[in-house]
């Protein structure tokens, strides 16, 4: 059950992630990127994190993708225009992003013992009441400088966009 | 259904999050739409938030899905500042290709 799970999100988030890259319109990308959020989600939701998995959905592929999409929306500036790079570029690029992969894959595999396995229920902290218990006491200080973060953000947002810059 | 595993190894996992970051390396180096260079950065950090909630399961801690939130966060804030320079960008230049845009290259 949890491997048929597993194959079939991260199949699709692979594959959607592979759309992002290879689109040109950016639009197609966004969308391939809510997919990618989507199946991560679900693999949140395998490893026990359920109140990620439902942040994950509502604050990512809710309130960010829309502000991406909305962007694009405003924009509307259509497809990339031809490449510009050398051909030689991607063709040493991707040997080596794949030689990256395959020795990352090595890496972990050698490091990470075969006998460790993800089962459904095999940890049982994710949920709202330890996220929150543990978020409002050991990591009061972090969460506070998050809010301060988030008005500078506003405010630099605010000042970014008027009309005199 | 016999090649189909009844439990998930914890390397896949990792393995598809290290998939994943090599991807967005990938669309942050090869793109040159400044709106796709911008969710390939997004997608990198999916893939570091789903190996923190990977060594979360492993080490049974709760502290993994904490720095997890604190990355959505500041992805938020990282969203809403980023776009509003790409507006400011594209009111000003016209134009969203990363390459026209060079006028701090030395």
């Amino acid at each position: 059950m949890e491997g048929l799970l597993f194959l079939t999100f991260a199949t699709i988030a692979v594959l959607c992630a592979l759309n992002l890259v290879l689109q040109t319109h950016p639009i197609s990308s966004a969308l391939s990127l809510i997919g990618v959020l989507g199946s991560i989600a679900v693999l949140y939701l395998l490893l026990g994190g359920e109140f990620i998995a439902a942040v994950q959905l509502i604050v990512y592929a809710g309130a960010i993708m829309v502000l991406f999409v909305f962007v694009i929306m405003l924009l509307n500036t259509g497809a990339e225009k031809q490449p510009t790079r050398k051909i030689v570029v991607t063709w040493i690029s991707l040997p080596l992003l794949f030689t990256f992969i395959a020795l990352a894959a090595m890496l972990i595999a050698q490091q990470v013992p075969k006998t460790e396995v993800v089962t459904f229920g095999g940890f049982s902290g994710g949920t709202t009441l330890s996220v929150g218990r543990s978020l409002f006491t050991q990591y009061l200080l972090p969460f506070e400088v998050t809010s301060i973060l988030i008005l500078i953000a506003i405010l630099g947002a605010v000042v970014l966009a008027r009309k005199e810059i | 259904m016999d090649f189909l595993p009844a439990t998930v190894p914890l390397s896949w996992f990792l393995i598809l999050s290290a998939i994943l970051f090599t991807l967005g390396v990938a669309g942050f180096l090869l793109r040159r739409n400044i709106i796709t260079v911008f969710m390939s950065i997004e997608l990198m950090l999916n893939a570091v938030n789903l190996t923190f909630v990977t060594f979360s399961y492993r080490l049974k801690q709760v502290d993994g899905h904490i720095f997890s939130f604190f990355v959505m966060v500041v992805a938020a804030a990282e969203a809403a500042v980023g776009l509003a320079i790409i507006l400011t960008v594209y009111k000003n230049r016209s134009t969203l290709e990363i390459d026209d845009v060079s006028s701090m290259k030395l």
